[in-house]
């Protein structure tokens, strides 16, 4: 018998090893060419300030992380991943419990969703950035701002996409759930909502790109401390040793929080990925 | 037999009298009249497209026919209720839920939240229970998807059943099922529509089916004439009504009674070229009647002395 492919073509088969080593490959030659390129840059300039070295990034995470900062006296890696954590978790959780029962609501009651789906598209197409000096203008530029800014540009989103799953529930589950005697409220919220909270889970998980932008963005322009502020902030001293260590801190962030809000679909609703199939 | 009904409506426990529904320009149902006594076990045929399910949803209260009148127990319905309960072919179930949660449902949905997770223990075992008359108790802590298609009906006709409903309504329950799940559910349907003493409408594409378990057989065709023009669109009529001897035994089957009753409602409803005339439906059902009223006077204009 003639054996599949290891890697080429669209029957290809890939090993148990190769299941492993595929996958860290990439990484492995990206941080193989970052190092090669630092080694040869500070070889012929030990100033380097464009590629940094591994230790040269070590000390500065180290300065930043567990030396208390002069002039405020606090960590400053942690005080500036708290700040923007807050934000973001603000932020992402309003719109997601208003995308829920916006969403809800307009899938569920034609009436309602005559009213508002119509407004919700128009709005959710404004862009959001351009808002952002009418933001700080309204709501100052401490935190109601950023969160204010998360929000309104994650929460349409969501809506829009509640109500289309709400939606795509079968009239039969409502009907049934009548028979059943349930109100039309507890058809509602006893039986659709439910079934689309893991739904509701991957929206957060599809917005959270979108909402560290906008985190970003907030925090680049008016703030005194965040994640985004001191990646800014160091800019202006070409400080590569910094805003390395804090993108990729940013980016292990974000991928645990997705990988987590996965794992808890999985096992919280273990009927909802056998149902999409 | 054309006429009046036997009895005034409310004797009946569903009286249809002129219902039509269309669907857009398309209709679907003409001129439907029906009378179906308490405990009938009535199963609906017809070819595909001819509104069976339509009829189905009308007596749920899922829809409301465009005109004429649709009573329940002398009532008129507007939305489903826990009197009417309905099993369709599939989406019965709620797919969050466990098996037990979904038959436990029809106890805890009327209840407010707070009530119903103060009598949670009770609701439990009341499921619980009935899973066991069921035979499905192993499967209570299982998920629908992890169990067969004939389980999955099972599940949903207990789910059901748990309101002790007066009408069960079911849509073309068994169409999915290998042939052995549907003998074995059908057995079980049988015994229950006796022992909860409720009326069942049960809507199949299969005449062996509608033959063996009813009590009565309305067929509903799109295949007949009137006198408005032979090329203009027509909903369904019921274009034949009888009554059924029904055996608990599946050597009824092989009789040939049976096999004539199916071949009749065959020639009544199936053949396109068979076109039986409006006033000449084989109405035979004692509670089956026809009415003409004025609406109708461009579906039969000379009216046959009978």
């Amino acid at each position: 018998m003639k054996k599949k492919p290891q890697f080429w073509g669209i029957f290809a088969d890939p090993s148990e090893f190769s299941r492993y080593v595929l996958p860290a490959l990439p990484f492995v030659v990206l941080v193989a060419a970052y190092l090669a390129a630092a080694f040869f840059r500070n070889q012929a300039n030990p100033d380097d300030k464009l590629l940094p070295t591994i230790s040269k990034m070590a000390d500065a995470v180290y300065r930043l992380a567990c030396v208390p900062d002069e002039r405020t006296g606090g960590y400053l890696l942690w005080t500036d991943t708290w700040a923007s954590l807050k934000r973001i978790g603000l932020g992402i959780s309003l719109s997601a419990v208003t995308g829920l029962f916006l969403g809800l609501n307009i899938g569920m009651l034609p009436g309602f969703r005559c009213l508002s789906l119509n407004f919700i598209t128009f709005i959710s197409n404004i862009p959001v950035l351009s808002t952002l000096p009418i933001l700080f203008i309204v709501f100052g530029i401490d935190e109601t701002a950023k969160v204010m800014l998360i929000f309104l540009g994650t929460f349409t989103t969501i809506t829009r996409d509640i109500n289309l799953t709400v939606q795509a529930v079968p009239q039969e589950q409502v009907i049934k759930a009548l028979t059943l005697g349930a109100s039309q409220r507890g058809v509602m919220y006893r039986i659709i909502l439910p079934q689309i909270m893991p739904r509701l889970i991957e929206n957060i998980r599809l917005s959270l790109g979108p909402a560290w932008l906008f985190l970003l963005a907030a925090e680049m322009i008016a703030s005194t401390d965040g994640l985004g502020y001191r990646i800014f902030l160091v800019r202006r001293y070409l400080s590569m040793d910094i805003i390395i260590p804090y993108v990729l801190w940013i980016t292990f962030i974000a991928y645990a929080v997705d990988f987590a809000l996965r794992k808890w679909v999985v096992f919280q609703y273990p009927w909802y990925n056998v149902q999409k199939q | 037999m054309n006429g009046a009904p036997r009895k005034s409506a409310a004797e009946y426990l569903v009286f249809i009298q002129d219902a039509y529904k269309k669907y857009g320009p398309r209709p679907v149902l003409d001129n439907i009249d029906a009378a179906v006594g308490a405990g009938e076990f009535c199963t609906v045929v017809g070819p595909s497209g001819c509104g069976k399910s339509t009829l189905l949803r009308m007596i749920l209260g899922q829809e409301q026919p465009d005109s004429g009148k649709l009573l329940i127990d002398g009532q008129e319905i507007f939305l489903p209720s826990p009197e009417r309960g309905i099993v369709y072919q599939k989406y019965s179930l709620f797919p969050h839920l466990t098996n037990l949660e979904n038959v436990a449902a029809g106890l805890g949905l009327p209840l407010y939240p707070l009530a119903a997770a103060l009598r949670r223990g009770e609701i439990r075992d009341k499921a619980l229970h009935m899973l066991e008359t069921m035979k499905l108790a192993e499967h209570a802590h299982k998920y629908p998807h992890e169990i067969s298609g004939g389980q999955q009906q099972r599940i949903a006709i207990a789910q059901a059943l748990i309101k002790s409903p007066k009408i069960l309504l079911m849509d073309e329950p068994f169409s999915a099922l290998d042939p052995f799940s549907r003998e074995y559910i059908q057995t079980v349907i049988l015994n229950l529509w006796e022992s909860y003493n409720m009326t069942v409408f049960l809507v199949t594409h299969d005449l062996n089916e509608a033959v063996y378990l009813g009590t009565r057989v309305l067929v509903l065709s799109q295949y007949y004439t009137d006198d408005r023009p032979q090329e203009s669109p027509r909903g369904s009529q019921i274009v034949a009504d009888y009554a059924l001897e029904t055996i608990l035994s599946t050597k009824i089957k092989g009789t040939a009674e049976f096999g004539q009753m199916v071949e009749q409602i065959r020639h009544d409803g199936f053949d396109p070229k068979y076109l039986k005339r409006i006033d000449e439906f084989n109405l035979a059902h004692e509670d089956s009647f026809k009415t003409f009223s004025e609406n109708d006077a461009g579906i039969l204009k000379n009216k046959k002395s009978s």
